[in-house]
């Protein structure tokens, strides 16, 4: 009676051994986040069918909020405030969808998104220091971005020189006056306007 | 004393158990042409030092240990290889833009100063692997010379 006793809950633990096995497995997929995505480029689709023209700047659009959040964020020295909108903004880069645009395009867009999604994955997850570096190169990108989706509002790109050990950082804002999202309130007011972009 | 007894003997049947589950081996003799070392001009300090402390896990061949054979490590190393594999693949290197590249090579050079990388778990046992404060400097300066001529 002992010893079957002894091999029943053997057996049952080993098949509850095989069990969680296979979920880990099960749970690799995560389907909830891709699904979640899929929905929001179909509702970005139905605004495509609706304004053909104005189409290509809100979705760009989208995205330079999504950065302009992310900046103010940053000249606020919030640390948990910029990883919530680097996840932010990683997601509504995702759902960029290049497919209007002409196909020289279309490839360095895609490049630009897949390289500002990454950055942006990386400030959902870093401390400041780390997330301004990336901002760094994120800035760049959308600066790019911008140059060929273009713009219905005025940007002013503004650089602070002393960024970087003095080797400079640029970045977009809806606004002239400067508040610098490298150093924070540090140096709220280091930097210029370099140009102005629409 | 009993339970002792049929916990050794419920770890020992699973230990079994989990051997016959299979591993996906990280294995490939061909180099692409996209491989960091062919596109580059790579010192041989550099290159030794990528091969030893980075290739295992941020390529398409891993030299593998004994214990990769044995479950449950192998699945660790299966898991940590992809994971690598997907953050970045010096053998699929010039299929990157040069946008993409400046971005990885930001974060090698971020990574390595910082000691984040190679990983601990991985030096742990992988002791060559382990990069000495003058070869750090030297691949540290090899990037960073390289990520200049890019941008």
């Amino acid at each position: 009676m002992k010893t079957i006793k002894l091999r029943m809950s053997t057996m049952a633990l080993a098949a509850t051994m095989i069990l969680t096995v296979s979920c880990k497995d099960g749970n690799k997929n995560e389907p909830a986040a891709p699904m979640s995505n899929e929905m929001h480029q179909e509702t970005m689709n139905d605004k495509e069918d609706m304004a053909m023209d104005k189409n290509q700047d809100t979705k760009a659009e989208v995205v330079l909020k999504d950065y302009f959040n992310l900046k103010d964020a940053l000249v606020n020295d919030d640390n948990s405030k910029a990883k919530e909108l680097g996840n932010t903004l990683a997601q509504s880069l995702k759902s960029f969808d290049a497919s209007s645009y002409a196909d020289s395009e279309q490839n360095e867009l895609k490049d630009i998104i897949e390289d500002a999604t990454e950055h942006a994955e990386h400030i959902g997850e870093s401390d400041i220091a780390h997330q301004r570096e990336h901002f760094k190169t994120l800035s760049k990108d959308m600066t790019d971005m911008v140059a060929i989706t273009g713009t219905s509002m005025i940007i002013y790109e503004q650089y602070c020189p002393m960024y970087d050990n003095n080797k400079g950082g640029a970045w977009l804002s809806m606004n002239e006056e400067i508040r610098n999202p490298y150093f924070g309130a540090q140096m709220l007011k280091c930097g210029k306007v370099q140009r102005e972009i629409n | 004393m009993k339970v002792v007894k049929i916990i050794a003997w419920i770890a020992l049947i699973a230990f079994v158990v989990i051997q016959f589950f299979p591993v996906d081996y990280n294995q490939s003799e061909m180099v692409p042409q996209t491989d960091f070392m062919l596109v580059n001009k790579v010192p041989a300090t550099v290159e030794q030092s990528l091969r030893a402390s980075c290739y295992d896990c941020h390529s398409n061949n891993t030299n593998y240990p004994w214990y990769s054979k044995i479950q449950p490590s192998a699945w660790y190393l299966e898991h940590h290889i992809k994971e690598g594999k997907a953050e970045l693949n010096f053998n699929e290197w010039d299929d990157l833009s040069d946008r993409r590249k400046t971005s990885k090579l930001r974060s090698i050079i971020s990574q390595i100063k910082d000691g984040e990388m190679p990983l601990d778990s991985y030096t742990l046992i992988h002791r060559d692997a382990v990069l000495s404060e003058k070869n750090k400097t030297i691949v540290l300066d090899y990037m960073i010379t390289l990520k200049d001529s890019l941008e």
